[in-house]
């Protein structure tokens, strides 16, 4: 069966991509010299992560548009067990407008029409969303695959990912399986994704790493690569259901495979972290690490994603503060 | 620039330090400064003020005091006069007062970080997060070293007056790492900060005052050259310690010798920065921006020579470039700066000359496309490739910002790279595979190695070099020893056995001679034999074509040796190095050989002990000791050879910091003129315990005990090389030795004009010396053996060895 897809996937390969459709990824070939060759140093990683924030930051503003720039590329995500339509619709509204209107004509930002990159959810509140987005340019992101742990019946998961899109979902957040990568299977891995990438059709494809439980930084590496191979358009660090979720040092090593795979194939593909990123603090740092590590073009939601759902709050607070001059507080921003 | 703008642009935008506190600092001294002297500020005179520049902008900040020859005498006399209370101050004391100053400046940390800034160019990232901290630290850590001295350093007392000079790339730290030891260790310092970095040595003396620290105990003063040399020269400072270029460093060696002062000196580098195949690359071209991109630099230890294995050079070229493009140069106060600017007008255009050089001699240039500031001093970020080993840029130190590449295909290779220069101060090892790091980390010949790291400092571990990187340690419980001296008095009176008068008076002899021991069979004429050189294991006839009269104790003639030249000392030394493969030997091999030859030399104890009495004319308990006692000292460096072993430093960083006791190489070894025997024995047997080779000039007077040793040397297995005797006229040989770039260190025992000697013609490579003349009781276990010994002995590499799986 996956083989069936495999071919399937081969034979519909996309031609070149066009300007439009930039960020997508037709995958290649799995490389397993390139797999193996992966060296991962986990002390320079940290060393490289703790330097940063003190060679680079942003101030006045230059911080006032990168936080608005991370709004930009925001998944606004909810992901719990007791959602319902009216939480769902609620986060779509602020979805619309997550910074309140004064806010943003006070910094000149009006014209912007600052959006969120996304909203992500479970497929049984796509239609929801869907809905409570239309008129707008904001995709639907649903979390897929027997989400969290992944570890559902392949064909169910296969079939989830097709029901997403049926229902609207313009982003498909699908979970590798683990013991693929623990166990050096990345035939498997490879099939898998690859497996699911056919299932997305013209949706994107985030695929979730798990990174808190891959064990190691040449894992995480090695994982990414396989996965870019196999045709991901983003890679995305954890669920956010992990005990450790996006790190900065695992970022890095996903964010050097992105570059390694773009410098050998010239295939962009994208990068998400998520999992307690909650202040504007992190948010910019992240933007840094993107933007030294991959460059500008990697700013922007086609390529950048935030899994957050915590942070756009403390964003609109830097964001009077920086308007005010006062410090803000949490009630002043309509919530989600 | 508007939000909406930048939205689209994300460019960074500036973001200065504040530079208001420091800048008050500059306007209450109203920015000139007289020099800290027994705890007084003298009066800025206007006669004698030179500019201090901010390089980032070419403008005057302050003015800064050149001293005299007076102002320098009575800084030396106010630390000598320090110096009797402060080295009889109680070690906790002296924590106390290291640990103030450590706290005091941790409280003005940022104000100096900014002054740093201001004064050198370097960027406020840097002095924030490493210059002051690291300063701090190394107080910190010195003050636990002043509280442990009476138990961890037993027999060990303070110098005296330490003068201590200090470059201008670290001006702060730099201080640190000089002041913290020496006031630990119960010293007094006259230190004179560079030229054009002066400012945070003065707020420095400032909070020495602040703080309370009596008068006297650290003098701050300031000038040129000039000042340096009456430091150097002054009779009444009893150490210098140097950092600065190979240049200076070799002047210094120079003018101090036969002075009597000690010496530390911590010179220039060529660093290699070597790369495996199966590194992780992204890693390394962050390592390289911190090894070579570092304070513009200017490090002396900077990792300025890439070795890269030749099949990733390609790729990891490729991506330096692109990481090179965004390195941001520019207002050194801007805190999301790479690189500052570049410390002055004349270091600019040094920089410019060497890499226009480079391109002259066939090197290919590469730059990033944007430009640099035009108002300061500024250079971009530099990499050449297509380098040869034979090029200018490959062999000086540039001191700027500028890479050189070149590529191996080996290990083999990379190690022949990597110390194909006179230096050795630091190198970086990178690759994923521990068997190859370690390996390639014990063959280079550096001081300091970081595996999959670079630039790596702590108050914890010693940072010096090998070669003409300079000799010496800073940090750690090795650096201590610069400021130290052995506290018990060496006997200098040779041992009453020795005294043919003694003996003589005991044995009521009026003219003062013992009687000289009966040769039996006198009447039969002798069958000549005439002791050769041992070189490369076999005896070898002296290239002069002479041999020298051997005479005893009433002048007759005894024997005769060969009568060796500097060409002898050649092939000898060509002998040793080659017999570098003793250092490689296990530590248990080298002292079974120890061991054999002390069994070996019992077994003739009879025959060395008579000819001890022949030569000396001393009578056969004197001599039968003498024999015993080398067969004893024998086994004390037998004992010695497994168990001197080095240390793992607690640094701050989850590593292990291997503080690992290395030979030299080859020693040249002179041995004293009392004692035949034994001398020779005591000063040839750490070197050799500790895996050099050595290259003995035995006792001019006396040589027929060593010469008689070769044979003990042959039956024990000791390999052909390890030991080479050139018998001759010690000073001349002496000399040679000294002179020869091929010789790492030379242990001398002579007279003070030989002293003077071996010191100043030790200057070619630096060489580590070790020369006294005063007499020395070689029976006296406290006075002739130790660690003491041991430690001269060997060089300590400090290898840096983070982890994390």
């Amino acid at each position: 069966m996956i083989e069936e897809r495999q071919r399937e996937r081969q034979a519909s390969a996309r031609p070149a991509p066009d300007a439009a459709d930039a960020a997508r990824n037709p995958g290649c070939v799995l490389d397993l010299g390139w797999i193996e060759s992966v060296r991962v140093n986990r002390s320079a990683v940290e060393r490289r992560i703790a330097g940063l924030p003190g060679r680079r930051t942003v101030k006045q503003q230059w911080q006032a548009a990168w936080l608005l720039r991370a709004i930009s590329c925001m998944d606004l995500t909810t992901l719990s067990g007791d959602d319902t339509a009216g939480t769902v619709q609620r986060l779509c509204a602020k979805a619309r407008h997550p910074v309140r209107a004064d806010i943003l004509e006070a910094l000149g930002a009006e014209q912007l029409q600052l959006q969120v990159g996304a909203v992500c959810v479970y497929h049984v509140f796509v239609p929801t969303a869907v809905e409570a987005l239309r008129g707008t340019t904001i995709p639907v992101a649903a979390v897929s695959t027997g989400f969290p742990a992944g570890l559902n019946p392949f064909e169910l998961r296969v079939r989830e990912i097709e029901e997403s899109v049926a229902a609207g979902a313009r982003e498909i957040d699908i979970v590798i399986s683990r013991h693929h990568v623990l166990t050096g299977n990345w035939h498997a891995l490879y099939d898998e994704v690859a497996a699911f990438h056919a299932a997305c059709g013209d949706a994107h494809l985030k695929t979730i790493l798990a990174t808190g439980e891959l064990g190691t930084l040449r894992n995480v590496a090695k994982a990414s690569l396989v996965c870019m191979m196999a045709g991901a358009d983003f890679i995305k660090t954890s669920t956010g259901k992990e005990t450790v979720n996006a790190t900065a040092a695992v970022s890095l090593v996903m964010l050097r495979a992105i570059r390694d795979y773009y410098v050998r194939t010239g295939h962009h593909v994208g990068f998400k972290p998520a999992g307690g990123i909650k202040t504007a603090k992190q948010a910019l740092e992240w933007l840094i690490l993107m933007k030294e590590e991959l460059g500008n073009e990697w700013l922007r939601p086609h390529l950048f994603r935030f899994g957050a759902s915590s942070l756009l709050g403390d964003i609109e607070r830097q964001l009077e503060h920086f308007v005010t001059g006062q410090y803000s507080a949490t009630f002043r921003h309509p919530m989600v | 620039m508007t939000v909406a703008h930048i939205f689209e642009t994300m460019e960074y935008g500036p973001a200065p330090e504040n530079a208001g506190l420091a800048n008050a600092w500059l306007d209450q001294h109203d920015r000139r400064f007289g020099m800290f002297i027994d705890g007084n500020w003298t009066t800025p005179d206007d006669g004698r003020l030179f500019e201090s520049v901010n390089p980032a902008n070419g403008k005057r900040i302050a003015q800064i005091t050149q001293a005299t020859e007076q102002e320098i005498d009575g800084a030396v006399a106010a630390a000598c006069r320090a110096f009797e209370t402060w080295s009889q101050t109680p070690g906790h004391v002296r924590a106390r007062y290291l640990y103030a100053l450590a706290r005091q400046l941790q409280k003005h940390s940022r104000r100096l970080a900014v002054l740093e800034t201001l004064d050198n160019g370097k960027p406020i990232r840097e002095t924030r997060d490493l210059d002051v901290p690291l300063a701090t630290r190394h107080f910190y850590h010195h003050a636990g070293w002043a509280q442990l001295m009476a138990s961890e350093l037993p027999d060990c007392a303070p110098l005296g007056v330490v003068g201590q000079i200090i470059p201008w790339n670290f001006p702060l730290l730099m201080l640190a790492w000089k002041v913290a030891p020496a006031l630990a260790m119960g010293n007094t310092v006259v230190l004179k900060p560079a030229e054009w970095t002066s400012l945070s040595a003065l707020a420095f003396a400032e909070i020495c005052a602040e703080i309370g620290l009596p008068p006297g105990i650290v003098n701050i003063v300031t000038g040129d050259g000039k000042v340096g040399e009456l430091i150097v020269k002054h009779p009444d400072i009893n150490k210098i310690a140097f950092t600065g270029s190979t240049e200076v460093g070799r002047i210094i060696r120079q003018v101090t010798a036969g002075s009597g002062k000690s010496l530390s000196l911590e010179l220039g580098g060529k660093s290699p920065f070597v790369v495996f195949e199966d590194a992780d690359l992204d890693s390394v071209v962050e390592g390289i921006v911190d090894a070579i991109w570092f304070n513009q630099g200017q490090v002396c230890c900077a990792g300025s020579r890439l070795l890269m294995q030749e099949g990733i050079a390609p790729r990891l070229i490729d991506k330096l470039r692109s990481r090179m493009e965004r390195l941001r140069v520019g207002d050194p106060l801007d805190k999301a700066i790479d690189i500052g600017a570049i410390v002055a007008p004349t270091q600019l255009q040094k920089i410019q000359q060497l890499v226009a050089q480079g391109q002259a001699e066939g090197a290919t240039m590469w730059q990033p496309s944007w430009a640099c500031p035009t108002e300061g001093y500024f250079y971009p970020p530099t990499l050449f490739t297509k380098v040869a080993p034979a090029a200018t840029i490959a062999q000086v130190e540039i001191f700027g910002p500028v890479l050189v590449s070149m590529t191996f295909r080996t290990p083999a290779e990379a190690v022949a790279l990597a110390n194909n220069t006179r230096f050795g101060l630091a190198a970086s090892v990178w690759s994923e595979d521990i068997n190859l790091a370690l390996d390639i980390s014990r063959q280079i010949k550096a001081g300091v190695i970081w595996i999959n790291s670079t630039n790596l400092f702590d108050a914890g571990a010693g940072f010096g070099g090998y070669r003409e990187s300079g000799f010496g340690r800073e940090g750690g419980k090795e650096g201590l020893y610069e400021y130290v001296k052995k506290a018990s008095a060496i006997s200098h009176q040779p041992s009453q056995a020795l005294d043919s008068t003694y003996d003589a008076k005991r044995n009521g002899d009026s003219n003062g001679r013992a009687e000289a021991p009966s040769l039996k069979p006198e009447d039969l004429p002798p069958i000549d034999r005439t002791p050769k050189l041992y070189i490369g294991g076999r005896q070898a006839r002296p290239d002069s074509g002479y041999s020298r009269s051997v005479h005893d104790a009433r002048g007759r003639i005894i024997g005769e040796v060969g009568d060796g030249n500097r060409k002898d000392i050649r092939n000898a030394v060509e002998a040793a190095r080659a017999a570098s493969k003793w250092a490689d030997q296990t530590a248990h091999a080298r002292a079974q050989i120890l061991y054999y030859v002390a069994e070996n030399l019992n077994v003739r104890a009879d025959e060395f002990a008579q000819r001890i009495m022949t030569q000396t004319g001393r009578d056969r308990a004197s001599a039968t000791r003498e024999v015993d006692l080398t067969i004893e000292r024998l086994f004390t460096y037998a004992a010695w050879a497994d168990k001197y072993d080095g240390a793992v430093h607690a640094t701050p960083l989850r590593n292990v910091t291997l503080a690992v006791p290395e030979p030299i190489g080859v020693i040249g070894v002179v041995c004293p003129d009392d004692y035949p025997l034994l001398g020779c024995v005591s000063l040839f047997a750490p070197p050799v315990a500790m895996g050099n080779s050595v290259v003995l000039v035995p006792s001019e007077r006396h040589p027929l005990s060593a010469t008689d040793l070769y044979q003990v040397l042959d039956t024990s297995d000791v390999p052909a090389g390890v030991v080479n005797i050139v018998t001759g006229a010690r000073d001349a040989l002496a000399k040679v030795l000294a002179e020869h770039n091929d010789v790492d260190a030379l242990w001398y025992a002579g007279t003070p004009d030989g002293v003077a000697l071996v010191e100043r013609a030790s200057v070619g490579n630096l060489k580590q010396t070790w020369a006294w003349s005063e007499p020395r009781d070689w029976f006296d276990p406290a006075s002739g053996e130790g660690e003491l010994f041991l430690r001269h002995a060997t060089q300590v590499k400090n290898i840096w060895v983070p982890y994390g799986a």
